[in-house]
């Protein structure tokens, strides 16, 4: 037996100690140094699962009913194994959405929708309070045990008389415990690296209490494990064969309900939310936690059966099951092994009752009151600029409240229940956030109204089968409703709803509430519709785990002030900034926080400079704490979206239009370089056809005004106006040819004819011409013919017209052109060659068009036997030759040095296929 | 007897000129192009010049204002001629400084009256 004194030094050192882990927790997490980034220290911390319940009630509950305590961990080891899965996903989703305790994240799921949130930080406190009030009765329970062994007085319960209660004082001492380093200072994300180090710590101790216990049962107490269940087997046979599966209360059904409950209760109770998820500060560290925890889970259930059975086989010395951890070796006479499992078991309820209080002051605050106070007008806390006061004043008043109202429920209806039940009951109402929290991850269309309508029902039903009976049977109310049902109504009997009987009422329970929670939420969703902030927050939700999801976390986080000094700097430029951050630069290194009214007045700025759209894009880019919600940042990816197609557009019609400018530009250039060309033809034409004109008209007059005039002359003028009335009709004719040439009208008769044989007409026609100019013309043709397809009037004035400009330009002393044929395979070639001064280079082209005259020498003008040409006979010719597939062009002289004109034609197939193609012609 | 030289790129109408000028009482002398009337202007110091626009190399409007920029031809009176309708070229001709400007095809009457009168003109102010 323990004096109070030594064990209230031993419990206050204990708390003194687990302070000072947790301060130096905090520093290291100041200094950047987190003991926490550790694997082992996160899986550690998750143990917080094991309470006092685990430490005094496993052995409880194995004494009472058998193996059926093991469900209560097989459960959280089958979530754990899954883990990977849904915790991650869950954690990976808290991160990116800054979630702070399970009643926001929840609330987050559907639509951040407020009146969620304070619906299951209700249900958490309403469901908690059981559980906290378990621990401060195992705290009291054991204390008095250790200090009054073997004859403790029994608990004084009764309001009257809260001084004299040690819970009373056990739950304040802790509410400042817990005040002091919960809630220290405020974090942004919620974490509290030190509460989580000093939660890997008290876990440790528990384990090792638990298991010192176990090894003095076995090895002390009795010679081994063996010796001592054939002991149990010979003394205690009901006991012994009570470890069997079938007697689980409730029997297959209710070990199958007991494990999902401890399954989802795992997950949805606030603490192992906080611990779990809220803390986890890397998601990889789940890696090692699922086959850790699970591990922890089975070493400190290791001894469970052997301290049951060995309190059993003690007897009256040992007392009540609940107790035996501490009896067993008081009864043995021990005194440093009952104060370790003392501080082991203080241990293991202090942590869930720091957890647990944390996590629901959290919910408190953030969920029930600041959303209430924000709404109080009257406050004017939305003008407020730090509420962070407000916030740390609300959470230490819910922590003194909750804890103080756990006492309440230790104090009232504490007795009723053994440590299990009451810890069982807690686990049915957390369990309740299950199908909203689970469905909600992977059904997309999971809605608030389903999620608010199922919780409801689902708490109501709990309420119903589990917590008011619980009322009852603690003697504040009637307890005829349980066995008649309310009213008489036997249907709504508590622990037989509708006539469900013989299963646990856990199970009877969970399997009720379940069913209306789920049926609803289901059922619910179907039916209603989600509004656009439900959606995107549920497919954020539902796609956490896919890549593109990460991008999400861009737009959290925190701002810093030189970051956002920067921004500015880069957009609104030094002054406007300065001014802006009241005249100081922030440093590069300086990595202090925004205010929030810094934030807005910088997106107000930019705003003004960059339009609503971006100034937010830009400060999310920067901010990474505010929190902005999904629709609008989509409704801003949106617009800018919209604008960017809306601008893309406009610059794909302006490429157009100034596309369509071009091609009208270069259509008004070649109409107007066309009407230029038609000008200067028209100019050119009136100026060809003047001339002979000119001449006519002056020797008509001459002729007509002279009286008198020698008939030599008279004749010389007369064959002058002759002349020129033939050069004139020429014209007229060519540049009618020309006209139909150009506008395509020029109707050709294409028929088979031999080039040779044409050459010999030309030859002829030209013969008295030639003679007249005495120009010698050499003609070199070949024997063999020279089939083309051609018109042959139209191909014979080409030649006609070749050897007569040749003529005209040959060499004024000695004239000489020459005529030859070349036959090739597929093409014959005329060339006709003259020894004038030939053209240069420059020119070649332009002697093809039209009324281009190369200028001749002084002397051949003069003589005047040489008629000067129209200057449309060369593009008529390539104009003819062109349209009967062939080709005329100037080329280097080959015989002669003057000019030389070469004309090429296809040669026309044999006869046989000339005929063929002919026929084809004619179709 | 007043002395006129003719250019016209055109033999037939050179001729005509020729003819005409002769017919009038002149003295005449005749150029196929710019270059051949510059030579003949200086050795023959001409009275009057019937120049045709439309030469092969030097233009009539490019001689024209060759003798207008020399002292000794500024005042030498110059009937241009040409093939060309238009008004534009007619400016030209009066701004660069012809005394007279005649179209082709042409009335050989009116065009020896116009000479006549020009030579008249210059006879009488010089």
């Amino acid at each position: 037996m323990q004096t109070n004194l030594m064990v209230l030094i031993v419990a206050f050192s204990y708390l003194a100690l687990l302070f000072i882990i947790a301060a130096w927790g905090d520093r290291r997490a100041e200094q950047g140094r987190s003991v926490v980034n550790s694997p082992t220290i996160y899986a550690l911390s998750i143990a917080v699962y094991c309470t006092a319940w685990t430490f005094y009630g496993s052995v409880g509950r194995a004494a009472t009913t058998g193996l059926s305590f093991l469900l209560i961990y097989l459960g959280p080891t089958l979530a754990m194994l899954s883990g990977w899965l849904v915790l991650r996903k869950m954690v990976r989703i808290a991160r990116s959405q800054r979630i702070t305790s399970i009643a926001d994240f929840i609330s987050a799921r559907y639509g951040k929708s407020g009146g969620l949130g304070m619906l299951v930080a209700l249900i958490a406190v309403i469901a908690i309070m059981p559980y906290i009030a378990l621990q401060l009765k195992a705290i009291t329970v054991s204390y008095g045990i250790l200090t009054e062994y073997p004859n403790p007085s029994p608990p004084s319960l009764s309001l009257s008389n809260f001084l004299n209660d040690k819970a009373f004082w056990v739950a304040l001492v802790l509410a400042v415990f817990i005040i002091l380093f919960g809630t220290r200072h405020l974090d942004a994300s919620e974490r509290h690296e030190g509460m989580v180090t000093a939660i890997a710590f008290e876990s440790l101790v528990k384990l090792f209490a638990f298991i010192a216990v176990g090894m003095f049962a076995c090895f002390v107490l009795y010679p081994g494990p063996e010796a001592l269940f054939a002991q149990a087997a010979a003394i205690l046979p009901e006991a012994s064969r009570s470890f069997g599966l079938d007697q689980i209360p409730g029997g297959t059904l209710g070990w199958f309900g007991t494990l999902i409950l401890a399954t989802l209760a795992f997950i949805t109770l606030p603490r192992q939310f906080q611990v779990l998820v809220v803390e986890n500060v890397n998601e990889q560290h789940l890696r090692r936690a699922c086959w850790l925890f699970p591990l922890y889970l089975l070493l400190i259930n290791l001894f469970v059966i052997p301290i049951a059975l060995a309190g059993l086989l003690g007897g009256s010395a040992t007392g009540e099951p609940d107790n035996f951890v501490l009896t067993l070796p008081l009864s043995a006479g021990l005194n440093w092994l009952p104060l370790l499992v003392f501080i082991g078991g203080l241990s293991a309820a202090t942590s869930m009752m720091i957890v647990e209080t944390i996590a629901l002051s959290t919910m408190v605050s953030n969920q029930l009151v600041m959303p209430l106070l924000l709404r109080w007008r009257s406050l004017h806390l939305q003008q407020s600029r730090d509420l962070s006061g407000w916030l740390l004043g609300i959470r230490r008043i819910a922590i003194v409240l909750i804890l103080i109202l756990g006492y309440l429920y230790h104090a009232l209806i504490g007795e009723a229940y053994s440590l299990v039940t009451i810890g069982l009951v807690s686990f049915a109402a957390a369990s309740q956030f299950a199908p909203a929290l689970l469905l909600g991850l992977y059904w997309r269309g999971a809605s608030r109204n389903g999620a608010a309508a199922g919780l409801l029902a689902g708490i109501l039903v709990w309420a119903w089968t589990l917590l008011i009976p619980g009322f009852a049977l603690s003697g504040w109310m009637s307890t005829d409703f349980i066995d008649q049902g309310p009213f008489g109504l036997e249907l709504l009997r508590p622990y037989a709803l509708f006539g469900l009987e013989g299963w646990d009422i856990y199970t009877h329970a969970l399997f009720w509430s379940m069913l209306v929670n789920i049926g609803l939420l289901v059922g619910v969703s179907l039916f209603s519709r989600q509004s656009h902030m439900e959606q995107t927050q549920a497919a954020l939700f539902t796609n956490a785990l896919r890549p593109e999801a990460e991008q999400a976390a861009i737009w959290q986080g925190q701002a810093n002030r030189y970051e956002l000094y920067r921004l500015l700097n880069r957009y609104l430029g030094s002054s406007a900034t300065l001014r802006l951050f009241g005249g100081h630069i922030p440093a590069p290194q300086d990595d202090t926080p925004a205010t929030t009214a810094l934030i807005a007045r910088a997106q107000q700025e930019l705003t003004g400079a960059l339009g609503s759209a971006t100034a937010r894009i830009l400060i999310n880019s920067v901010v990474r704490g505010e929190a902005l919600d999904m629709a609008s940042i989509l409704s801003i990816l949106d617009t800018t979206s919209q604008t960017l197609e809306y601008n893309r557009r406009l610059e794909q019609k302006s490429t157009e239009l100034e596309q369509i400018g071009n091609e009208l530009r270069r259509a008004n250039e070649r109409l107007r370089e066309l009407d230029r060309l038609k000008d200067e033809f028209v100019a050119m034409v009136s100026h060809e056809l003047r001339t002979p004109l000119t001449s006519i008209r002056a020797f008509a007059e001459i002729l007509s005004d002279a009286e008198a005039m020698p008939a030599e002359q008279q004749h010389h003028f007369l064959q002058i106006i002759v002349r020129e009335s033939e050069r004139l009709s020429r014209l007229i004719d060519e540049i009618l040819d020309l006209a139909r040439l150009e506008s395509g009208r020029m109707t050709l008769h294409p028929e088979r004819c031999d080039l040779v044989e044409l050459c010999r007409q030309a030859v002829d026609s030209v013969t008295q011409l030639f003679q007249q100019r005495s120009v010698t013309l050499v003609v070199q043709l070949p024997d063999t013919h020279c089939p083309v397809m051609a018109d042959p009037d139209r191909l014979l004035q080409v030649l006609i017209n070749l050897l007569d400009n040749a003529s005209k330009f040959a060499d004024s002393s000695n004239p000489r052109v020459l005529l030859s044929v070349q036959v090739h395979k597929h093409r014959c070639r005329v060339h006709v060659e003259d020894n004038g001064p030939g053209i240069v280079e420059a020119e070649r082209d332009k002697v093809f068009e039209k009324f281009h005259q190369i200028e001749q020498s002084a002397e051949t003008g003069g003589s005047g036997n040489r008629p000067r040409g129209t200057g449309l006979g060369l593009p008529i010719s390539r104009g003819i030759i062109n349209h009967l597939g062939g080709r005329l062009w100037v080329d280097e002289p080959q015989q002669l040095s003057g000019a030389c004109l070469v004309l090429e034609l296809p040669t026309a197939p044999d006869e046989e296929g000339g005929s063929q193609s002919e026929a084809q012609l004619n179709s | 007897m007043p002395h006129v030289l003719v250019v016209d790129d055109e033999p037939n109408i050179l001729l005509s000129l020729e003819f005409l000028m002769q017919q009038a009482g002149f003295s005449v002398a005749t150029a196929p192009d710019a270059e051949q009337a510059l030579e003949l202007i200086h050795q023959q110091c001409p009275d009057l010049l019937l120049l045709d626009i439309s030469l092969p190399g030097m233009s009539g409007f490019d001689l024209l204002e060759r003798l207008r920029a020399a002292e000794a031809t500024r005042k030498l009176p110059v009937v241009m001629l040409t093939a060309h309708g238009r008004e534009v070229e007619k400016e030209k001709g009066m701004a660069l400084g012809a005394n007279d400007y005649v179209t082709k095809p042409f009335s050989t009457r009116e065009l020896v009256s116009r000479v006549q009168a020009l030579l008249a003109d210059t006879q009488q102010g010089g």
